[in-house]
Parts: structure tokens; sequence; C-alpha cells
């Protein structure tokens, strides 16, 4: 069942100072015992059950129909079935061979080319249209772009990734599991009330406000293949969309009356070579905004309100495919299509860079104190941490003083489950991780495989502690309906009783699932309005001894 | 006498050595891109191996040596025109005619002059180096009568020529683009990843504007080339040659190998001058980092406190709230500091200092934007000054008193106009320094002397100084465009210009015969109106004005951050609640310029978002300083909100303000 065996994990880190030295750290590995962490969680539910919430210490499920029931009550529970969204099938690149006016001039078919395909898209013009241009001209655009399409091959073979559709980008890239086919393709919680953006497959944006009838719906020319968005912090108007060519800003007055605001309220920020853009982050000051996008080896970073970029770029790494800000502003996780990935510090933009041995880092979450840093590499199966000391105080000149390697905090291969239903088999592959606010409760989406239906897609949530030592214990697996499979998942930013986790799942549902407990870092002063179950103590005796991963102090 | 010395130390010690660091590593910078010059201009590809050959014995020539002495003499001098010349705040120009007036302005004629002499010796050096056919000026030939003589080379003129006009219209693209204009960025970077940044962009609008200006060049040269060409023959006795064909005719200009080196030699130009220019902003906008406090009294003046309040030199004040920004936000001993009291007697004077000096800045600019929402909502005309007065009630009194008493240290700060000495002689009705047409706060150019004295620098002792301040009390005063009940209503902006406010609105101000003066004055600026040429001169660019008011926008939205930040922060760290006893000045001051940024962007062009240029030296942040100061003011606003929550609910402020916080906390602005 488990695989007993000594993995060696070396993660081998490299930082490079460009300005005041250069040195080359590199840490050796270490070896760690493989730990088989799900097999310590409590068996998923059986089929028709669904997890209702966590209450004292414990996961809560019921089964479909009180759960509809409980579904419907809530106002902030949607569901958007598919068949409800009105999808245009728009191929650009097969509709124009049908309308291209082929009777056109030459000129005007190269300066058409020229402004839909640019270089490469006039030297094929040139090399199709043999029989009006001279001899000449035609055989050499076609060897300029034999040696051409050669060398982006060479290009293409060093970073696979570019040769894919900006669609399959997206799609490979973002952090929701298989997200050409979800319904719910995004998903923001504000970070200071009680609203959220839903953009779904249409390429529409909902906002719904528990607080107002009104949900905007905002539609753009511009927004197309949303990725990801993200409200601004300290700001209760303004919504970052990253689209498929360009980044956009809506401003959104949460006064207004109109139910489809108009593009105007839009601020368009784009920069030659940035698209797809696949992530964005918002400062926690909210005063700059950053972008990536795998096609630019340079990240972005917005002063929104002025609409000037700088481009931070660096070799290495081919692009740049997800971001994190951490929530105190000093740290941002950027993570690149090879099998590399940054951490920028943020006073002095400059970054460390850290080579990973098996893939790519596939996704990263901070902790909220933002001195620790978990993620995942694809193609391995288990969750590294590292951990940021604070610089001292008063130091102006900014290196920061990271750490020297990740160490591995929870293994998650897979494992099989005896339910009355048959054998399930969880584990393998991490799609995203998200950590809640408050620091106790880690929610890990774990890919499956769509094919076998023993394996399904589902989440794991841990329990955790960063004070005094840094510790993981299991909590249980959060399931949906039968036949629905996460797909993306958040927390919610200021949620009062403990934590609230936020799932789309891929019926087009989206479900809220509370976590009730007594945060032990937040002084609680003046909880008004009970929770509607009873809220218990938490019990830490109960898993002290199922402890997973902790931290040695060394 | 004695506070202008005290407070160049910071030009004599920082400023100048941060220029000549940069001149320095221009010139260092500078053997390179000469080779990769000599390398380009030379190049040719049916020769290459020779071409190379010839390229590294011309570079260890004298004459190379020579030239390359003159190009480092040029960098320098560019280098100290550019210190000479920059500025922090933009000069922003509201007519056609004030923009005619900066580029004729003594200075900046000196400054044209300046390039286009340097742009001859860069011109005269690249002539060397391209060298054949454009070495020599003169060059020996014998007549049809076989009598030999000195004959002018065209080829060189034409390049010396090009190389004074390129010079020139850089400088004249300077003032329109605003190329001496020093902006900070909101990312920091190190110098040296900074450079590399801009290095691409900067090799990009060079070509670019090389192309145009060559392009424009030849345009000239196929026009005017014989005026120049006759001179130079006639003052050094040199003959024309009869049998080469003259390079002011369209075959001659036709010449790809010509066309070629004169964009070449334009690029090398003027990338050597922008790259300059580049280092040159790169060093000065470099954060320094101001002592909060010092053990020794002698370093006070270089105190952060202290250096905040200095009005001059700007670029001190600049860095110094760049600084305050930074320090409030990323180092908590530095903050400490701030928060301190001081040891005999226990006041928290860095504390008092920095707030009053940030809530002065910010009021300035609450006042100049009422001000300035006004004169535009009056439509040009002078509203009555008393109305204010009277309608200000004893629940406001408490406010505006607040606001009061953060101003008047310094009244003077605001309405700063772009200076023009073309001002005073194009316009001789006025003895007002403030010029309408040069003002950007009047949106017409004959305005009316009332007008001008609401603009004018504040009288500290005029008895509506204290009222106009408060925004509330504006908000009631008739307005033109309002509906609002008491107001009169008149019509659209084009009504007739004699219909003057009516007496029964302002029964005592108004004379007749300043009355008849105005009509007189309208009747003059209707005439003078219908001239088209005046009109496109004195026509208001539109969002220009917008601009204008917000060009030192940087210096606000720094206190804006710096002060929020340090609230936040004195949530946890003020440990003697030095931050306390401010709060409700700094909420009632924040809200009081947001409810004025909110008024100015209602109005027309306000919020129009300006025209990107993206190939351009010229730095056009301060064309969009306005939007990020709103963007930064409600963050800051927030910032604070989210801090201290319902806790806000017990600081003191007037039921305006409270409401508006209410918006704040509630999460609806």
């Amino acid at each position: 069942m488990f695989e007993p065996c000594f993995n060696q994990y070396h993660i081998m880190r490299t930082i490079i100072d460009h300005t005041t030295k250069d040195t080359l750290r590199v840490a050796s590995g270490f070896t760690v015992l493989k730990m088989c962490s799900l097999a310590l969680f409590p068996p998923p539910l059986p089929s028709g059950q669904t997890t209702l919430c966590e209450s004292n210490n414990e996961l809560l499920s019921g089964t479909t129909t009180e759960d509809r029931l409980k579904l419907e009550s809530s106002p902030l529970s949607l569901f958007f079935p598919r068949e409800s969204l009105k999808l245009h099938c728009r191929t650009e690149s097969s509709s124009k061979a049908a309308f291209l006016d082929h009777s056109e001039t030459l000129w005007m078919r190269s300066a058409a080319a020229w402004r839909d395909g640019g270089f490469t898209g006039l030297l094929d013009e040139i090399t199709n249209s043999n029989a009006e241009v001279p001899k000449w001209l035609s055989v050499s655009s076609g060897c300029t772009l034999a040696l051409l399409r050669w060398f982006s091959s060479f290009h293409g073979s060093l970073f696979p990734h570019l040769t894919m559709s900006s669609e399959d980008m997206l799609a490979e890239f973002s952090q929701v599991l298989n997200w050409s086919d979800c319904v719910v393709r995004a998903f923001a919680w504000h970070p200071h009330t009680d609203k959220f953006a839903v953009a779904l497959l249409d390429d529409s944006i909902k906002i719904y406000n528990p607080k107002s009838a009104t949900t905007p719906t905002l539609k753009h020319r511009l927004q197309r293949s949303v990725a990801a968005v993200q409200w601004k912090p300290l700001c209760a108007t303004a919504l970052a969309v990253a689209c498929q060519n360009c980044l956009l800003v809506w401003h959104v007055d949460p006064c207004s009356l109109s139910t489809r605001p108009s593009s105007g309220c839009a601020q368009v920020l784009s920069h030659p070579g940035h698209s797809p853009i696949t992530s964005i982050a918002w400062s926690p000051s909210g005063s700059l905004l950053v972008s990536a996008s795998p096609m630019d080896t340079a990240m972005m970073v917005w002063d929104v309100a002025s609409e000037s970029g700088v481009p931070l770029q660096r070799v290495g790494g081919g692009g740049v495919t997800f971001l994190s800000w951490s929530p105190d502003g000093s740290h941002v996780l950027a993570s690149t299509p090879s099998a590399l990935f940054r951490v920028w510090e943020t006073r002095m933009w400059t970054c460390e860079r850290w080579p990973c041995v098996k893939g790519r880092c596939q996704s990263g979450c901070w902790s909220p104190d933002g001195s620790r840093l978990l993620f995942t590499v694809q193609g391995e199966t288990v969750i590294y941490a590292l951990t940021f000391t604070d610089t001292p105080a008063g130091v102006t000149t900014c290196t920061s003083k990271g750490p020297q390697a990740a160490a591995v905090v929870a293994d998650l291969s897979e494992t099989t489950f005896n339910t009355p239903d048959g054998d399930i088999i969880v584990g393998g592959e991490i799609q995203s991780l998200a950590w809640d606010p408050t620091g106790e409760r880690l929610a890990v989406l774990l890919k499956g495989d769509p094919q076998a239906a023993d394996r399904p897609a589902i989440i794991a949530v841990f329990k955790t502690r960063s004070n005094p030592i840094f510790e993981l214990l299991p909590c249980g697996f959060v399931q949906g309906e039968p036949g629905a499979e996460p797909r993306l998942m958040q927390f919610h930013p200021n949620f009062r009783h403990g934590a609230l986790l936020t799932v789309c799942w891929s019926s087009g549902r989206i479900t809220h699932m509370p976590f009730y407990f007594l945060s032990a870092g937040v002084p609680h002063f003046g909880l008004s309005g009970s929770p509607s179950l009873p809220r218990p103590q938490e019990r830490p005796a109960d898993f002290a001894n199922q402890s997973l991963f902790t931290e040695l102090m060394s | 006498m004695l506070s202008a010395e005290q407070s160049s130390w910071f030009v004599r010690k920082v400023i100048f050595w941060r220029a000549v660091a940069s001149i320095a590593w221009a010139v260092l910078l500078l053997p390179p891109i000469t080779a990769v010059f000599v390398i380009i201009s030379r190049f040719s590809l049916l020769h290459p191996i020779q071409a190379v050959a010839e390229c590294l014995s011309f570079l260890t020539s004298a004459s190379a040596i020579f030239s390359f002495i003159l190009l480092c003499g040029v960098i320098i001098m560019v280098g100290f025109l550019n210190l000479e010349y920059y500025t922090v705040i933009p000069t922003i120009a509201c007519s056609k005619i004030a923009l005619l007036g900066q580029l004729l302005h003594p200075r900046q004629f000196v400054n044209s002059l300046a390039h286009c002499i340097m742009g001859i010796i860069v011109a005269w050096c690249c002539a060397i180096t391209i060298g054949g056919r454009y070495e020599t000026i003169a060059y020996p030939s014998t007549q049809g009568d076989g009598s030999p003589q000195m004959c002018l080379n065209e080829y060189h003129l034409i390049l010396l020529l090009a190389g004074a006009f390129v010079g020139f219209s850089h400088s004249l693209l300077g003032v329109i683009y605003n190329m001496n204009y020093v902006s900070f960025h909101s990312v920091q970077q190190y110098k040296y990843l900074r450079f590399k940044g801009s290095l691409s962009l900067v090799l990009k609008c060079s070509a670019t504007q090389a192309l145009y200006s060559v392009r424009n060049y030849i345009v000239v040269y196929f026009f005017l080339g014989y005026v120049p060409k006759a001179w130079i023959c006639k003052t050094l006795n040199l003959h024309l040659n009869s049998s080469v064909h003259p390079l002011d005719s369209i075959a001659g200009l036709l010449d790809l190998s010509l066309l070629y080196h004169l964009w070449i030699s334009a690029s090398f130009l003027l990338f050597t001058w922008h790259m300059t220019l580049l280092l040159f902003r790169i060093f000065v906008t470099e954060v320094y980092s101001f002592p909060v406090q010092s053990s020794f009294t002698e370093d006070a003046h270089q105190c952060l406190p202290k250096v905040l309040t200095d009005k001059q030199p700007m670029i001190l004040k600049f860095l110094a709230l760049q600084d305050f920004a930074l320090l409030s936000q990323h180092s908590p001993s530095r903050r400490s500091e701030v928060f301190s009291l001081s040891q005999p007697g226990g006041h928290p004077h860095n504390w008092n200092a920095i707030s009053k000096e940030c809530l002065s800045l910010l009021a300035d600019l609450t006042q100049r934007l009422i001000a300035y929402h006004d004169t535009v909502a009056t439509n040009g005309r002078a509203k009555s000054l008393s109305t204010g007065s009277e309608r200000k009630t004893s629940s406001e009194s408490s406010v505006t008193s607040v606001t009061e008493d953060l101003m008047s240290p310094r009244p003077t700060l605001l309405m700063r106009t772009p200076a023009s000495v073309f001002a005073r002689s194009m316009v001789g009705c006025s003895q007002s320094p403030l010029t309408a047409p040069f003002t950007p706060d009047l949106d017409s150019p004959f305005a009316s002397p009332a007008l001008r004295r609401l603009t004018a620098p504040m009288d500290q002792c005029s008895p509506w100084f204290g009222t106009v301040q408060s925004p509330h009390i504006m908000r009631r005063a008739p307005k033109l465009w309002s509906t609002s009940t008491d107001s009169k209503v008149n019509g659209s902006p084009q009504a007739s210009p004699a219909s003057v406010p009516s007496p029964k609105q302002e029964p005592s101000k108004p004379s007749l015969l300043a009355q008849f003066l105005q009509n007189r004055k309208e009747q003059v600026k209707n005439v003078l109106a219908k001239r088209v040429l005046i009109m496109y001169l004195f026509n208001k660019l539109p969002e220009a004005s917008s601009q204008a008011l917000f060009a030192d926008s940087q210096a606000h939205i720094w206190a804006l951050e710096g002060l929020s930040y340090l609230v936040q922060s004195s949530f946890s760290e003020d440990q003697f609640g030095v931050v306390q006893t401010a709060l409700p000045s700094i909420l009632s001051c924040m809200l009081g310029l947001q409810e004025a940024v909110d008024r100015h962007f209602k109005l027309p062009h306000a919020s129009s978002k300006p025209v990107r240029s993206a190939s351009s030296m010229g730095d056009s942040t301060h064309k969009t300083l306005r939007f990020a100061l709103r963007a930064t003011l409600k963050t800051s606003i927030y910032r604070i909100t989210t801090t201290f929550g319902n806790h806000l609910n017990a600081v003191q402020m007037s039921a305006e303000h409270r409401k508006r916080l209410q918006q704040f906390l509630e999460y609806k602005e």
C-alpha cells in the first residue's frame, strides 16, 4: 500500500544578489523519511454524502437532499448550470479564411498580414503569393521564414510551453483544475467585505453582494479567457481581471444601481508581448499590481492609477506563470514554466532563484505573517516549506536573509481507502494550495485522475499551527455532490468564526464550507451574533499523537 | 541668506556629486558606444573583413582620439545642462501661447544654442568617424580652365548642419515633452537594474526620434539648403564645384547611403545624450536616507523634520518626502524615532513637525482645488467673496479653524504658475505676476481683475481667508451649473458675457465703476475672440489646467502615504499616543481633500485619460499624477479606517466628515 522508501530531496538554492555581492550559496539536500500524510486522514465520505462544515473539531456531512435545502437557503451559494450560459463559438483563425477577400492587391494583403501576424505573417504571405512577386523575393522570404521557424522550434524545444496556443497555456498554468472546461473560471472574495466576483465560461464577470439586490455583470470587448480576478485591497471598487490579451481593472461603484457597468469603467493595461496573462496579484497595501504571462520573461509591476508598468526582467525560466504576494507585502512568489521559481523581495525588487529538481512550481501560498511559504512542485506529491526570517529592523540595505533549503512538510502520495462503495485512491499531484487568513487551516486541491472513477479530485484540509512551532495535523476531506469535482477554492479573507472555504465545483455550483473554531492567534472581542452552529472549543489533544509534521526546534 | 546657505548643503553635498557620478558613468560608457557606432557606420556587406580592419586602424588613430575627447566634452556639457535645467515639478503650458512663451524664453534660448553647437561638434566627430567623402569641408579640384581651387564638400556640410538641426530639435522637443522633468518611480530598484531595464527603451526612442528629425531636416535642407551653403562659401572663400551634383535637389537627397549616414549619426548623437539624461535621472532620484533625529545640534538641519519644511531646493523636499513615505512603510526602528518623545520635556517634536508639514501640504492642495473649482464654476466671473463669510455658521467654524491654523504658516506655496517672462510683455494690462493666459487656474484669457485677486497668493489678513477653504461652505455658495435651490440659474456657460451677477445676490460689492470696467473687458474679449489666430493661441489646451493643478502632486502622494502608514503602525507601535492627538486633524484634512478631489474630477476634461505616448524620452508621469493622487488618497483613508475600525467613531469631527467617514467604514466609496 505504502511505498516504504527513503527518498532524497535535493533542493538547491542560489541567491544572486545583483548589486551588492555576487555570492553563490548552495545548500545541500537532506533526507526525509517519506511519510504518507493521507493515511492519517479519516476516510472519504460514502457516495451521496457531502461535507457541510467543521464543528467540534470534526467535519460534519449530510446527505444530498439535506444539503440542497441548506444550499438554497443560503443566499451566497450559487449555481451556474452549464446550459444557462450562452457560449459564443468564436474561432477567429478559422473564420478568417472564409472571409478574406483574395482579390485584394498584394500590398493590401501584405499590410493585413503584417498587422495580423507580424513579421512572420508578412513573410508567409509573400512566400505564398509567389505568382505575383519576383522570384528572388519569394525565395528569400521563404528561406528567412524557414530559418525563423527553425530558430523558434529550437527556442520552443528549450521552453516547450512557447509552442502552445494561448488557451492551452492558460489551462496548463491556471490554478483552476481543468480550466478550459470550467463553468466558473475564476473567483475572488473582496478582501474586506462579503462580496465576491465570479468569472464565468462566457467571459462575463458577476459581482454578488449580500447587502445589495443588484448583481452587476461586467462585460468588455477585451475580456476574454479570464484566468484570474482579484479585488484591490484597501479599496471598495477596483477589480483586476487577467484576460487573454490584456489586464483590465474595473471600477465598480458599490452604490451604483446599474447592472451593466459600461466598458468605460474599465482601465486597460497592456504591454507588448505580455499576454496571455495567467496570474495577477495586488500588493496588500493596494498600491501595486503584478501580472505574469508565460510568454513574457518579464514580470510587470503596474502602477494602476497612472497606467504605467515596470517590467522586471530576469534571465531564465522562459516566462512567469503564477504569482502570490505575501500577506505582509514583503515578498512575491513568481514561478516559471521551467524548474525554477523566484522569490522577489518587494522593497528593492531583487530576487532569489530557487531551482527545483523535478518540475515547475505549480502553486504556493504564504502564511498570514508572511514568514513561511508553502509550495508544490509539478510531478511531486509533497508540499515544501520555506521559512523567511524578518530582516533586522531598520536595515536600509535590503538583502533578504532567506532560508537555505526547502523542507518537506507533507507527503500526499496516493493512499487507498476502503469505503462501502469500494476502494478509493486519494492523493497524487497537487493543483493548488490555500491557507486561511488566520493560518489555522490549509486546503489542498488534489488533481486525481479524471479518467479513473476511483481516483477523484478531492480537497484535503489540514490543521496548521505556526506558534510556537509549525505543525500540520489532518482535518479531513471536503467532498461535494456525487459526480461533482472541485475545481477552484478560496478562503474568505475575514470570516469571524474561524475559516470559510469557498469551493467552485465542476457542476457550476459554488458552495461555502465554514470551519468553526476559535482562532488561537486572534484576540476575540465583540463577537456579535453567535454562529448558527454551536461553536466548540478546540481540542488539540486528540490529534497530538497524529501530528504529521512538526518543526524541530534547533 | 543664512537659510539659503543652510538649504544648499544638500545640493552641494548630494545632488552635485550624484550628477558628477552620472556624468562619469556616461563618459565611461562612451567608448563602447562609439566603437559600436564606428563599426555600424563603416561596415560594408561586401568586404566585411576589410571594414573591420579599417575600423580597428581608425580607432587607434590620432583623429579618433581627438574626436573622442571632443565627445567626452560634449557629454560633460550635456550632463551639466541636465543638472542646470532639471526640475521635479513639470512646467505645464496651458495654452499655445504659453508654450510659445516657454520656447522663446531666454533661458531656453541659451539651452537651444548650446545644443546646436554641441550637435555640430558631435556631427563633426561623426564625419571624422565615417570618413570617406564626409571627412573634410573642402577639397582641391581643378576648374574647367585647369586652375586648382578649393571646393566646398557639401557632404561634410550637410552632416554638420544635420547635427545642429537635431540638437536644436532635441532641445525644442525637450520643452514640449518636459524632458527636463525628473519623475520618481513607485517601484524602487537598484540603479544598475533600472539602467539596464530602460536601456532598450532609450535605444528605441533615440532611433525613432532620429528618424523623424532626419526627415524634417531633409525637407528643410531641400528648401533652405542654399543659404548656409552660400554663406559658408563666402566666409571660407570656397567655391562650388559645378561638376558635382548639388545636394539640395531631389536627386541629391535621394542618396540612400547619405540618408543612412545621417540617420545613424543622429541616432548616435541622441543616444549618447539620452543616456546621459537617463543616468542623471536615475542617480538624482535615488533614495536618500535622512536621519530622523540627530544627537548633534550642528546636524539638526539635516534631519528629516527640519528638511521636510524647507521650501528650496524642491529636490530636497521631494527626496525628504520620499524617504518619509518609505520609512513609514518599511522600517519600524525609524518609525519608533518618529513616535519618540524629546528627552528633556517629553514633547513629540519629530511627529509634530512631520505631521504638521504633511497636513499643511495637503491643506494647500485642498485650497488650491477649491479655488480652481470656484473659478471654473463661476465661469470666469468673480463671485462675491463675502458670500462665503456671511454663510459661515458656528458648526463649521471649528473645522475651519483646524485647517486654518494648519494653513497659516505657509500660505504662499499655492498657485504656482509656470513662470514666463513672455507674460508681461504680451499682455500689458496686468500688473499681477499671474498673467491670465499663463495661469493654469483661469479659464479665460482676459479674466477680470477681481478674479485674479481670487487666485493670487492669498493674504492671510483678508477676512475670507479662513472661510474659503471649508468645502461645505463652498458647496452652498451659488454656482452657475448647479441646480441648488438658492443659486441663480443662469443658463449655459455660453451665456452672454454682459449678464453680470445680479445685484440681489451681491448687494454691496461690485461698484458701478467696476461693473463698467468689467463689461468693457468682456467686450474686448469678445472682439478678440473672433480672430482665429488669437483664439488658436489663447485657447486652453484641454486638461492642461488640470495637469498643472496637480503638477507637484508627487509630494502630496508621499505625504498621504507616509501619514497613513504612520497612523496605521501607531495602532500597535505608538507607545505614548502621540498620533492620537493629531488623528482628528489628519482625518478631517484627508476627507476635505477627498471631497475637493471628487468635485474636481466632475469637471470636464479632468477625468479624461491622456494619450499615452510610448516612444519618447519625455516623462509623461505628470499627466497621470491626478489619478495617482486620487487612488492614493482613497487607499490612505481606507488604510486608517480598516486599522481603527469602529474606534474612529470616538474621534471628534464634523457631521459632514463623519458621514463621509461612515461611507469608508462601510466600504462604499
